[in-house]
């Protein structure tokens, strides 16, 4: 068996209300490492045959919790939520910040594969190896908060009746989805700890049409033995100490990018990216921290770097809304992309979007979306069932969250994420509102545009990528840059904290690799081979697709027609990114990644990497 | 040579600014049962309600109920360290400490029916250095003086409540 690995996998068919363990050989575990890696396989080989028949919102999805070697020894503790993608189609490795992970492990289990639906709502229980499937009826339809301040109590209860002697019990890590989840909002996230998401892919919908409340976990177990403890103490040391010595990192997080996005590098979503640029210091995060921040360092499991941050708003219209920092991606997303510019106003976005169980990138993206539909007198107020929804407005923006969420009126159609929504709007209405969707492949883009080349993704970033719109996993070149999603794909199968990485030698991760495994593991033969296999995997299901949207990359493969308007204002006023130079960046990425010039993946890749059976189903794509 | 009296070292605790980093758990684990493992920990990080994390370990109250509690005399108070020992062959884990203790502290090693009391590390307590190093600072060592350390000795809820009032303000506890 190989090191760091708890050595076995749960899983739980809803419908069969039985458990069994999966294992998997060594050589799965060497090639497909975990988490994101791990996801591909286990969808490509119990799915692929009829992927494009699987409905991601139907019995037949598998959802998957993943942790992977580097789990809990890595500095930042992270677990990977996967399956197939109702935004996409395709596979997306979406990992959220938290214990869940190490608490998995500790009880014994690499991961969890959920099978199958409920019959009515449940939450899974597990205690090492106590597994139970409990009635979820009096949690349904709750709140993020008032879902974890339950069942933290039930659990802790049932904790102590089973086992009196122990003392105190430390509370389990759960898992949960909040009502969007539960009404299968295609922008739903499967969350932890109030506001911690795992947003990309919308697999809060998944669990929610699984009839799947919550997972709560209580390992008492030790982490699994690792192949060489000196070496990973000393690894975990030389992580931290890099983290300790990044003041800016540490005390503001990445919302020191509100402002420095926003005004330096004109690439952050104003209005529905109708700009890229604000210099309102209004949202500087020294505001944040002045304003609203409680505490100023907050982390998941073993992070040196704590770059989260506690909110809470202290007076005025939005006393008591509580969430994290907000983060750079929320601090774009439910304040600049929404015409919100005060700390207060986006405490309080980001603590409706939590409860709701939404993520915020997608969620803020599709509420952006509709309100520049709103701006162009596309969408009027009678078919936003009386709201308002003007810039900068963050009750009239919560109020159709909350509608999104529960899929009320024009919630219902927005519900189904922003590429979907302006399908349905654009056939009700007799418009084209496509240019005012910024999305990839059904995945709203993150919080970083490219028109004025100064941020990190490229101008072909998010057209590549195997997970769309995702700004975790953007497609680079060369293949091994720090951003590649090739070099991403190992930080999500590895499963940890990407944060904990800047700064550090390219190499040290899969040293740190080494340690815990045992196994050899180079930068080069990752991204040749192991990685390779991976995006190879998640690029045949998602052109696979189906049942409802299938993608041509002949279209598809393409940024959101945004992005080739020229940049409006701001130091890079009129920018223009043109469309040959973005064809002429896919030709070189796709011939570097072994696709054929339509973006399909050539049999010889296919068949060098070992993937016959890939390369036959898309035989009828060629 | 004069040598200076030894002075016994206690760690002063500022719960609020904990990050919930959980380091002090890896430190302990790592230095008493060279593993990772949280739940064997002599210091547990609870965290009952979100952004409420803190850390849960031994007081050192100054009249030890939990020794005097003992039926079988297996704990003892270290006299180099003032620390709690636990004399794990004699520990019959009836769990009287658990019950004696005001803040319920001790808890039960998950393997081997064992009580768990911070130790000090023998007066090199590794918590302290991974909070320090980490500059969040929850945990410093001072001089033990002539205290009621018994304050400190508070259950999980009793800490939670409190923090979370005092974090996310009047009505906070409800979270809890």
């Amino acid at each position: 068996m190989i090191r760091g690995y708890a050595g076995k996998f749960l899983e739980v068919d809803l419908s069969a209300k039985s458990f069994k363990e999966v294992k998997f050989s060594d050589e799965v575990l060497k090639d497909y490492v975990g988490g994101r890696g791990l996801a591909a396989k286990i969808l490509w080989d119990r799915l692929g045959s009829k992927w494009e028949t699987v409905d991601p919102l139907g019995p037949e999805n598998l959802l998957l919790f993943l942790t992977g070697p580097l789990t809990g020894f890595f500095p930042g503790g992270r677990i990977c939520v996967s399956g197939k993608s109702p935004q996409s189609n395709g596979v997306v490795g979406s990992t959220v910040g938290g214990e869940f992970g190490v608490e998995l492990k500790c009880a014994g289990y690499d991961g969890i594969i959920v099978a199958g639906e409920a019959e009515k709502p449940v939450y899974l229980f597990v205690k090492d190896s106590d597994l139970e499937i409990r009635d979820a009826s009096h949690i349904w339809g709750l709140d993020a908060k008032q879902t974890t301040a339950v069942l933290t109590r039930e659990c802790r209860e049932l904790l102590k009746a089973r086992y009196p002697q122990k003392g105190e019990w430390k509370e389990p890590s759960i898992l949960y989805i909040g009502p969007a989840g539960e009404n299968k909002v295609r922008t739903a996230a499967v969350a932890a700890k109030w506001s911690h998401a795992a947003g990309y892919g919308g697999y809060g919908a998944v669990m929610g049409s699984k009839r799947l409340k919550a997972i709560a976990v209580k390992g008492t177990g030790p982490l699994p033995e690792v192949a060489d403890l000196e070496g990973v103490k000393t690894l975990m040391q030389e992580v931290c100490n890099n983290a300790y010595e990044s003041e800016l990192w540490r005390r503001w997080g990445t919302g020191s990018a509100g402002y420095e996005v926003g005004a330096r590098t004109s690439s952050e979503p104003v209005r529905n990216w109708q700009e890229e640029w604000h210099d309102e210091r209004s949202f500087g995060v020294n505001e944040f921290e002045n304003r609203v921040w409680v505490k100023q360092y907050w982390g998941d499991f073993g992070c040196p770097t704590t770059c989260l941050k506690l909110a809470v708003v202290r007076s005025g219209r939005f006393k008591g809304a509580i969430t994290d920092n907000p983060d750079y991606e929320l601090q774009a997303y439910l304040g600049t992309n929404l015409g919100i510019f005060t700390p207060e106003e986006n405490v309080f976005m980001a603590s409706v979007i939590d409860d709701l169980g939404l993520c915020g990138i997608q969620t803020g993206n599709v509420l952006g979306f509709a309100a520049e539909l709103f701006q162009r007198g596309i969408l009027t107020k009678e078919d936003l069932d009386g709201i308002e929804l003007k810039w900068g407005d963050a009750e009239a923006f919560a109020a159709l969250a909350k509608k999104i969420a529960y899929r009320e009126g024009i919630g219902n159609i927005l519900a189904e994420g922003t590429y979907r929504a302006a399908l349905k709007i654009g056939e009700m209405k007799g418009v084209d509102v496509m240019p005012y969707a910024v999305q990839v492949k059904g995945i709203g883009v993150g919080a970083h545009g490219i028109r004025s080349e100064k941020d990190y993704p490229e101008i072909y970033s998010y057209a590549c990528s195997v997970q769309g719109g995702d700004h975790t996993s953007t497609a680079c070149m060369p293949l091994d840059d720090f951003r590649s999603e090739l070099m991403m794909a190992f930080h999500d199968s590895g499963v940890y904290c990407y944060f904990n990485v800047f700064g550090l030698s390219r190499t040290l991760v899969f040293n740190f690799y080494k340690a815990v495994t045992g196994i050899e593991l180079t930068k080069e033969d990752w991204v040749a081979t192991k990685a390779m296999k991976i995006i190879q995997l998640q690029r045949a299901m998602l052109l696979l697709g189906g049942p409802d949207l299938k993608w041509n990359p002949e279209i598809h493969d393409e940024n959101p027609p945004r992005f080739y308007e020229p940049l409006p204002s701001g130091p890079y006023k009129g920018k223009v990114i043109e469309r040959t130079r973005v064809a002429e960046e896919k030709r070189r990425y796709y011939e570097l990644v072994g696709w054929d010039e339509r973006g399909i993946p050539k049999s010889e890749t296919l068949r060098r990497l070992g993937l016959d059976d890939v390369d036959k189903a898309l035989e009828k794509l060629r | 040579m004069a040598s200076e009296e030894k002075r016994l070292i206690w760690i002063a605790r500022d719960l609020s600014k904990c990050s919930g980093c959980r380091k002090c758990e890896v430190a302990c684990s790592l230095f008493h049962e060279k593993c990772i493992w949280p739940e064997a920990s002599r210091i547990r990080v609870f965290m009952l309600a979100p952004g409420i994390e803190f850390p849960h370990f031994c007081a050192q109250c100054e009249d030890y109920p939990c020794v005097e509690a003992c039926p079988v005399n297996a704990l003892s108070v270290s006299k180099e360290t003032g620390a709690v020992i636990v004399d794990s062959n004699t520990c019959i884990g009836c769990g009287k400490c658990i019950d004696a203790c005001p803040g319920r502290i001790p808890h039960l090693h998950p393997k081997g029916n064992k009580i768990l009391i911070c130790d000090l590390c023998g007066g090199d307590p590794q918590c302290v250095k991974v909070c320090q190093e980490g500059l969040w600072n929850v945990l410093r060592i001072v001089p033990k003086g002539n205290y009621s350390y018994k304050l400190y000795a508070r259950t999980p809820e009793e800490i939670a409540r409190d923090l979370a009032v005092k974090i996310f303000g009047e009505d906070g506890a409800r979270y809890v």
